[in-house]
């Protein structure tokens, strides 16, 4: 047989999107896009406070509003009424805390957070049921608000959750070789505290979802804003005490995830489909962006005190780092993103010891779960700034301080010992750190850079550089799965159980199943995100979509592909090494005129008349699960010149390289989509987005006109450069991508500022994420 | 608020007759009233652009008018832009060649912002383009893609004429 990869090159295409004429052409069907006949629609009353005990709910002259059709607060779900359930239990790490509060769908007695959900209203029209909401009566004692992380755990402080005693939600210490032996016997100490605040991740679609109860045919359709839809599918039949057979859970084309659609359930999933089978109508409720910003949830901050042991040649010997994380008012997502935070600290350099404590902590603010980069951007500033420290205190290059301490290529897998969010043992699987540093200097004109920078300074302007690295654990189990299937007509079908949010599922894998089946990517239908058609899996998140789900179609359709040759042998009555598999048809090596279509062959395999040979399974179909022992990890470098304002501290990107590496690469044109992306959130996490609070809890920017996303003339356009290390975790080599545009983009801007500005020489250092010009001008100027 | 009104639209050449509530938006409307649900909601304040149309050919955002206030307009949506079913425009065209969108939840908004400043200026720069660009929010993109299409959709508009 021949090499199948090599008869149609169709993995590393830069192809254009499948997907792309039904999004251009407004035919893409969206959550809110669902219209049924008789369809309701809901909205929601929500706290208006951070923290208060309600007092008293009157909805009387709600239910006198014509076309109301139901008010539900949390008494009226009755045994419906349940907290959680807990999504992602904590793994095992010895020694640990955790405290489990889950989010409840109808607040009862006390509301913690600003836009929990208090009551929910359903009407005739969303113009209606929002009208009603107004109509509510309610009276609310307030409570003291819990915001500030040192003052939440300062003992005697208000607690968010009475029945704890504290506002610790989990307490986890992790460790790695010696620390105090490394710090006993290092020559340099580096200690500072930084501040690292992550944003909200504003998808453009808000969250959404439509539920009916076929009354007929005695099933539930779901259509929700989910990035996992198979485990929403479980989670409602289990609640709902259906079968899961009676349930069909839709992710059809959504707006953007970035994490937070990973959440699950929140109260709106677990509502709005009760109401849809008590009433035995449709309905529907769209998030509008006030909610979204509340109801949503947040990654938000971390207060981090880190040190660094170093020899005299800048060498590490070994990291502590003591971590406060705000986890909002509940913490359905477990330990995800201080584990993330706690494990990409380590970066990509050999560090042989390393002590870390965090403490997540309650707080009267929405709910924190994983937003694109999940913790890992909070551990890379930590480090990377301690490394810029320790230069200039070893009177080093900053580049050359994190060049003696790469991993080295031989030193793969390469273990950090402690415990990543997958619960198995953080491990690169593997890696080749220093050519990606050298691609990133050259890019970006680091020889020469000295000299621009004099220059420019000589015309009073001034430049910065920055260089940074980062690593990003990627394509974590456990497990995705997919089914390929030849059809009649030649074309092939792909299911698989994830959601897709933008990622060009539907390009990449198509791909990945045409290089083994030797017909146009274009002919390749694929399905995600639809119970109906694949109901194993557990969702998009953690960079893993084209690697775990991506695996498991390698794997379909590598067993489609024998049944495939096995078929056109018996047909053929030659050996199945004489065929290849090309342009849709199966030929004779040499004799291209005898071939038979994939279409033909599918339609022989699935016989009308007449006998089969036992054991014979019908059709050219293959299902295929695939699960990583571990995440595979990419790696990359940030490098851009900036030029900042000295009037106004505005700055401006003049350069900005990134140069990655995740392994074998499906399509370059989807990759490159997905790094500029994440730049771009990068970008706004570290200079734009900052959610503001107010002493009493109120989020006092919760409007896309005053919490500020990057726009055209804020993101820079971007040079890319690819290493390519492949992993060796699985089949084709490849490492997610979803999220290292994000990750670095503060340590970066940091380094980049205080170098323009040479803040350094002043005695000041920039140790906080968000900036802004008015915050960069109170640094800057010494004021706190 | 259950007064109604007579309101009476031409929707991509199409006319609509419907009685609806004053405060009905533009862009629901479109999308719940006469079922033209490419145009998308993002943020219902004016900001995002998502839900950006053309009014009597001018670029306006269906979240911050009525309906009512559109009686007897001619609107196009992202549903007119293409020549014919199964074709695409040379914009559109453009957006998928230079992977122009990721989620496709902005570009309704996007593609009919750019297809009015390509209108108006055929021979755009890049910084032409990022500032006919910027009252558009994507969350996906990074914009780069997006200004190499639009880029790239002007000269492929200059060569065919």
């Amino acid at each position: 047989m021949m090499d199948a990869p090599r008869e149609t090159r169709q993995i590393g295409r830069p192809l254009t999107r499948n997907e792309d004429p039904r999004l251009l052409t407004g035919r893409a069907l969206f959550v809110d896009d669902v219209e049924l006949p008789r369809m309701l629609h809901a909205a929601f009353l929500r706290s208006p406070h951070a923290h208060a005990e309600i007092l008293s709910i009157d909805v009387s002259a709600v239910k006198a509003r014509p076309g109301v059709v139901a008010v539900i607060t949390a008494e009226d779900l009755g045994e419906y009424w349940q907290p959680g359930p807990l999504l992602v239990p904590p793994p095992p790490i010895a020694g640990m805390t955790f405290r489990q509060r889950c989010q409840v769908p109808l607040a009862k007695g006390v509301v913690r957070h600003l836009g929990e959900p208090i009551v929910m209203v359903v009407a005739e029209s969303r113009y209606v049921a929002e009208d009603a909401v107004g109509d509510i009566v309610l009276e609310f004692a307030t409570r003291p608000v819990l915001g500030d992380l040192e003052a939440a755990i300062v003992p005697g402080a208000p607690r968010v959750h009475e029945d704890l005693p504290d506002n610790i939600a989990a307490e986890v210490v992790q460790r790695k070789g010696d620390y105090a032996a490394a710090r006993a016997g290092a020559a340099h100490i580096i200690r500072r505290r930084f501040w690292y605040d992550h944003g909200a991740s504003m998808a453009m679609e808000t969250r959404g979802i439509v539920a009916d109860w076929d009354v007929k045919s005695d099933r539930l359709t779901v259509w929700d804003t989910t990035q996992a839809p198979v485990v929403i599918r479980n989670g409602l039949a289990a609640m709902l005490g259906l079968s899961e057979r009676q349930v069909r859970v839709i992710a059809p084309f959504i707006g953007g995830g970035f994490g937070p659609k990973m959440m699950m359930f929140y109260p709106e999933e677990v509502l709005i489909p009760w109401i849809a089978l008590r009433l035995e109508r449709p309905v529907k409720w769209i998030e509008d962006r006030l909610e979204h910003f509340v109801a949503t949830t947040h990654e938000r901050g971390q207060l981090h005190d880190a040190e660094l042991a170093l020899d005299g040649n800048g060498r590490i010997l070994g990291v502590r780092d003591e971590f406060l994380m705000d986890t909002g008012a509940y913490n359905p997502y477990g330990l995800t993103v201080p584990l993330n935070s706690q494990c990409t600290l380590l970066n990509c350099y050999d560090i042989p010891a390393y002590e870390s404590r965090f403490r997540a902590v309650y707080t009267n603010r929405t709910l924190v779960t994983p937003y694109r980069g999940a913790g890992r951007q909070h551990g890379i500033f930590v480090m990377e700034r301690l490394m810029d420290a320790a230069a200039r205190e070893l009177g080093l290059d900053r580049v050359e301080i994190r060049r003696r301490n790469l991993i080295p290529p031989d030193a793969f897998p390469y273990r950090n010992e402690i415990i990543y969010q997958d619960f198995a043992p953080l491990t690169y699987d593997s890696g080749n750190y220093g050519p990606i540093l050298d691609a990133a200097l050259d890019a970006i004109g680091h020889a020469g850079f000295a000299t621009e920078k004099a220059k420019a300074k000589a015309e009073g302007r001034h430049l910065g550089l920055g260089v940074v690295c980062y690593v990003e654990g990627t394509g974590i189990g456990p497990y995705e799965g997919a089914k390929v299937r030849v059809q009649t007509s030649g074309k092939v079908t792909l299911a698989t159980g994830i959601g897709t949010q933008g990622q060009g599922h539907f390009t990449a894998f198509a791909q990945v199943v045409a290089e083994q089946l030797g017909l146009d990517a274009r002919d390749v239908e694929v399905t995600t995100g639809d119970t109906d058609q694949f109901d194993w899996g557990v969702g998009t998140f953690a960079s893993r979509g084209a690697v775990v789900a991506g695996a498991a179609t390698h794997g379909a359709a590598v067993e489609v592909r024998k049944k495939v040759l096995k078929a056109a042998a018996e047909h053929f009555e030659c050996a199945e090494e004489d065929l290849v598999l090309d342009g849709g048809r199966v030929s004779i090596a040499g004799i291209p005129e005898r071939h038979i279509t994939l279409g033909a062959l599918a339609q022989k395999a699935n016989p009308l008349r007449g006998a089969v040979k036992p054991g014979t399974e019908p059709g050219l179909e293959a299902t295929s699960y695939f699960g990583p022992e571990m995440g595979a990890t990419a790696a990359g470098v940030h490098a851009m010149v900036i030029e900042v304002d000295a009037e106004t501290l505005r700055p401006a990107i003049l350069r900005y390289v990134v140069v990655h590496d995740c392994g074998t690469v499906l399509n370059p044109l989807i990759l490159a989509g997905q790094i500029q992306g994440g730049v771009a959130q990068g970008i706004g996490n570290a200079f734009f987005e900052e959610l503001t609070w107010s002493e009493d809890g109120q989020l006092l920017n919760a409007s896309l006109a005053d919490y500020l996303l990057p726009t055209a003339l804020d993101v820079p356009r971007m040079e890319l450069r690819h290493t390519v290390t492949p992993s060796p975790l699985n089949p084709l080599g490849t490492k997610g991508a979803g999220e290292g545009g994000a990750i670095p983009v503060g340590a970066l801007y940091a380094q980049a500022i205080e170098d323009a500005l040479d803040l350094p020489a002043r005695g000041i250092e920039i140790t906080e994420i968000p900036l802004s010009p008015s915050r960069l001008w109170e640094i800057v100027h010494g004021h706190d | 608020m259950t007064q109604r009104v007579p309101v009476t639209l031409t929707v991509n050449g199409t006319e609509f007759r419907r009685e609806v509530e004053p405060r009905l938006l533009l862009s629901d409307f479109l999308r719940h009233e006469i079922r033209l649900s490419g145009t998308h909601v993002g943020c219902e304040h004016g900001v995002c652009g998502a839900c950006t149309i053309r009014l009597e050919g001018a670029p306006v955002r269906s979240c911050l008018i009525f309906a009512v206030q559109a009686d007897g307009m001619s609107i196009a949506t992202v549903e007119g832009l293409a020549p014919a079913r199964g074709q695409l425009s040379v914009l559109q065209q453009a957006f998928q060649d230079a992977h122009g969108l990721q989620c496709g939840y902005c570009t309704p908004g996007i593609l009919m912002t750019m297809s009015a400043f390509l209108e108006e200026n055929p021979t755009p720069s890049e910084d032409e383009v990022r500032h006919a660009l910027s009252g558009n929010l994507c969350r996906c993109t990074g914009y780069q893609h997006i200004v190499d299409a639009v880029l790239l959709a002007a000269r492929r508009l200059r060569e065919s004429v």
